[in-house]
């Protein structure tokens, strides 16, 4: 019934995502393309179709592939029906960093996308949010200028709307071709919702694979509730760096969602096909939405 | 005059002539007064065209300098009767920060930053200046309790970056920083940020988020170590100068670029050839911008963090043009 408290948005529908896997799990020469898909943590091979059906889940093992932002958005709004925000933000080349700009280029043709965020407003179980989510695809989900103002904005969208902010991350950490600009934008974006929590704002942040340095150490750690897909790698410094540094070998399950869960560092890990559900459920938790009018 | 770096060589070889004609005039009793002079003078002018014209990467060597003056050497040469505080109150006492309260111009302050080892021992007690979780979560019970007592907060960035290593993961890390990001976000005193040496990543940050932010002149503040960011770039931690270069990390350039107010000046050849001076310059750069901030109400103070923070950022927006 507080749905009702809620306008109404007009809605673009997502394009459809294309049916092609990610070049990092594309299947091997023998398996036809695009028919067949096999698990790049148990090598289980599966139909293209079928994976597809299930998320891009593993049936065998489990592993939840890495999804890009328009794949997200389908799957986790109603109906897929997304109302863009800020689509037209680009990266520019402030510290006339060498190769950024042709890089730039580079990643917005393979991804499709303009930057590693994409904003807007939907719905979920019925509830109006503002969503943010993070792409891998582009950039390795790094957090420039153009990462830090979308989800600022974001925020203050949500704030401004008392509506609930919805943030899933990904990142391989900020976009060091930035530099000072980059790191800043940790800084931007905590600020941010600092002020969008204390005016009593909600705030769901999801953690997905990897997600990591920048995105970790700011906004994606501030969440009122932290969630995470499963196996997700989660931390501030990489495995490889801290190996370097203390000289040991580390387990398997260092930085899973499993192993942060079990250190207290979030609240739960969400299975995919679940996820959508479990978000419904916690949303409809707070009645009223988001942030406080006082109603 | 030891301990030079390979850019100040032609200084060090100057030096060396001078000295030894010194020596000669006095052994032989041959007045070489004139000589001298000449040389002195040839002296300044070449330390005039070298630390007048340092690039990035010289600066980031500057700034590494072993005997570069600590938060420890800038608290007892600034303030007045320093209490050293401990601990976090959850885990323990990282002693990679150092903090408390004292006194600025008979003030009582909050001062906390990153404290690197005088010696091996030394940096390995306190991690080479990285901290763990439970560090920064020192440096913010120090800041609340600041904010409690209506005590303006100085913080010293000096860090390579947060400790990389798997107990920090364990304990929450990432989270540290960001809890530290977020609540400094939401002081209600003045607060005040002084890089004094290497500013690395979000280590450094998580003790920057100040209504000032000033470096001293020779030092670095970026998003990445530039030898980490060689070795992700370009898979080669040896060209570190090349992406001190790259990333535009000196106090010059992040004036330019508006993350800080002011460039606190050092003497020729940087802070430790005059550790006092530096201090003294430290001291004065301070205090102005406490003076300006003493006048601001709670609010105010709060909300001009948030638009110092929230503007920074270069991007293209075409529906705004």
């Amino acid at each position: 019934m507080f749905k009702d408290l809620f306008q109404k948005k007009k809605y673009a529908t997502v394009p459809s995502v294309s049916q092609a896997p990610a070049a990092s799990e594309r299947p091997k020469r023998e398996i036809p393309e695009g028919l067949m898909n096999r698990c790049p943590k148990c090598g289980n091979i599966q139909f293209s179709k079928e994976w597809e059906k299930n998320l891009k889940v593993c049936s065998t093992c489990g592993h939840h592939s890495r999804l890009n932002a328009l794949e997200r958005i389908a799957m986790t709004l109603d109906d897929g029906r997304f109302f863009e925000i800020d689509a037209d933000l680009t990266s520019e080349d402030p510290l006339e960093f060498p190769g950024y700009k042709a890089k730039l280029e580079q990643q917005k043709a393979s991804s499709g996308l303009k930057d590693a965020v994409v904003t807007g407003e939907g719905e979920i179980g019925g509830v109006p949010v503002v969503v943010g989510v993070m792409s891998f695809d582009f950039f390795s989900g790094s957090m420039g200028s153009v990462v830090g103002e979308k989800v600022t904005r974001a925020i203050e969208l949500a704030a401004a709307k008392k509506l609930p902010l919805l943030l899933f991350s990904t990142s391989g950490g900020a976009r060091m071709q930035e530099s000072i600009l980059s790191l800043m934008q940790m800084a931007k974006t905590s600020a941010a919702l600092a002020k969008f929590q204390e005016e009593g704002g909600l705030f769901i942040s999801v953690f997905t694979d990897p997600t990591l340095g920048g995105v970790s150490a700011s906004f994606a750690s501030l969440g009122d509730y932290i969630l995470a897909e499963p196996g997700a790698i989660v931390g501030f410094a990489g495995r490889i760096v801290i190996e370097q540094t203390i000289r040991q070998k580390l387990p398997d399950n260092f930085q899973t969602a499993e192993f942060n869960l079990k250190h207290g560092q979030l609240d739960k890990v969400v299975h995919r096909k679940d996820m959508k559900a479990f978000l419904t459920k916690l949303l409809e938790m707070h009645v009223g939405g988001g942030a406080s009018d006082g109603q | 005059m030891d301990n030079k770096l390979p850019f100040e060589g032609p200084l060090s070889e100057q030096r060396r002539k001078i000295d030894h004609l010194k020596k000669v005039g006095v052994e032989q009793n041959i007045d070489f007064s004139e000589e001298i002079a000449r040389l002195e003078e040839a002296y300044k002018k070449l330390e005039d065209e070298i630390y007048s014209n340092l690039s990035g990467a010289q600066i980031m060597h500057l700034a590494r300098v072993h005997s570069r003056p600590t938060t420890l050497d800038y608290i007892n040469e600034i303030f007045e009767d320093f209490i050293e505080l401990h601990g976090d109150r959850l885990y323990g006492d990282d002693l990679a920060i150092v903090g408390g309260i004292a006194k600025l111009n008979g003030v009582a302050v909050t001062v906390v930053g990153h404290q690197r080892g005088k010696d091996t021992k030394d940096n390995i007690q306190r991690f080479f200046g990285s901290p763990h979780p439970e560090g920064f979560r020192k440096a913010l019970r120090f800041m609340q309790q600041a904010n409690k007592f209506g005590r303006p907060i100085i913080t010293f960035i000096d860090t390579k970056g947060a400790y990389p290593g798997d107990s920090a993961e364990a304990r929450g890390q990432s989270e540290a920083i960001a809890r530290n990001l977020k609540e400094m976000a939401l002081l209600r005193v003045p607060v005040i940020c002084v890089v004094i040496g290497e500013g690395g990543s979000g280590g450094a940050l998580a003790l920057g988020v100040g209504n000032r932010v000033l470096m001293l002149e020779n030092s670095i503040y970026s998003v990445i170590s530039p030898n980490g960011a060689a070795s992700i770039l370009w898979k080669d931690a040896s060209k570190a100068d090349q992406a001190a270069e790259a990333m535009k990390i000196t106090a010059k350039d992040l004036l330019e670029f508006g993350i800080i107010e002011e460039i606190v000046p050092e003497p020729k050849g940087g802070a430790h050839l005059d550790p006092v001076r530096t201090a003294e310059a430290v001291k004065t750069a301070i205090w102005r911008h406490l003076e300006e901030l003493s006048g601001m109400t709670p609010e105010a103070l709060v909300e001009d963090r948030y638009r110092k923070f929230r503007s920074v950022g270069k991007f293209a927006a075409p529906e705004l043009v």
